[in-house]
């Protein structure tokens, strides 16, 4: 009997024990790599919007835009005449 | 201890050691993971921070450029009308006519002429006077109308010597007079 129990612990249980913890390992290896990934993509996401603040300028051009073709649009109005 | 005693501790210890060799490597792996997570939350971090004022201003831009195109759109069809509006659109833009204009509804479907070109009211008077514009050179009545020229020869002899300093004063206070003496003078 103790034989029997020697013999499947060696033959069976360990080889099924290394078999799922070897999966389990390679799982978390994988979750690395991806993790690595995510953090690489939003660094540079983070950097991509360095730019942001240049949108203000962008904002002060449109108003100043917007307050020319207004003042160019009123004196069209009053040189033009209505249809 | 007997040989299957022998060959099971041999088993136990051989499963045990896997164990600790595979769950020290996972603790390792998560560890790493833990740091990779910490690095992706502070980007994450970075990136909610700084696109926080994206939206005000993007939504300040576009108001600003929805003030502007109602307004433009609101003086071309006050100045040229809906129909002739929605022609000249048509005309600059081929196809822009079937999206119409925000604040008239009307516009996409109303009936509008066909504009092939756009002359402004600045040359087409100089087309009348048949000087210089280009629409002139092809007008179907023939060449410019007028000698240039000699019309600016013929508005110099207004003034053969020198221009006035000013403009000939008028009104009841003039020092001449052009009213002729018999005129009625209860008229205005």
């Amino acid at each position: 009997m103790t034989w029997v129990v020697a013999l499947v612990t060696l033959l069976v249980v360990f080889p099924v024990v290394v078999f799922l913890l070897n999966n389990v390992l390679k799982e978390a290896t994988a979750i690395t790599g991806s993790i690595d990934r995510i953090a690489a993509a939003a660094r540079a996401g983070s950097k991509d919007l360095d730019a942001a603040p240049l949108l203000l300028t962008t904002q002060q051009q449109v108003r100043d835009t917007v307050a020319n073709v207004a003042a160019y649009g009123g004196s069209l109005d009053v040189i033009v005449d209505d249809a | 201890m007997s040989a299957a005693g022998a060959v099971l501790l041999v088993a136990v210890v051989l499963i045990v050691l896997a164990l600790v060799f595979y769950l020290v490597s996972v603790i390792f792996a998560l560890r790493k993971i833990t740091a990779g997570l910490d690095t992706t939350i502070t980007a994450v971090t970075e990136i909610i921070a700084k696109s926080e004022p994206v939206n005000p201003i993007v939504a300040d831009i576009n108001a600003n450029l929805d003030a502007a195109v109602d307004a433009l759109e609101g003086l071309l069809v006050k100045k040229a009308g809906l129909p002739e509006a929605m022609g000249l659109v048509e005309g600059l833009y081929p196809g822009a006519k079937a999206e119409g204009l925000r604040n008239f509804p009307d516009s996409a479907t109303v009936r509008s002429p066909r504009i092939g070109e756009v002359y402004t009211r600045g040359t087409l008077t100089l087309a009348r006077l048949g000087r210089e514009a280009p629409i002139a050179a092809a007008s179907p009545n023939g060449p410019a109308l007028r000698d240039a020229r000699y019309g600016s020869s013929v508005s110099r002899t207004l003034y053969p010597t020198a221009r006035p300093a000013r403009s000939p004063i008028i009104g009841t206070d003039s020092p001449i007079q052009y009213e002729a003496e018999d005129a009625d003078p209860s008229a205005v």
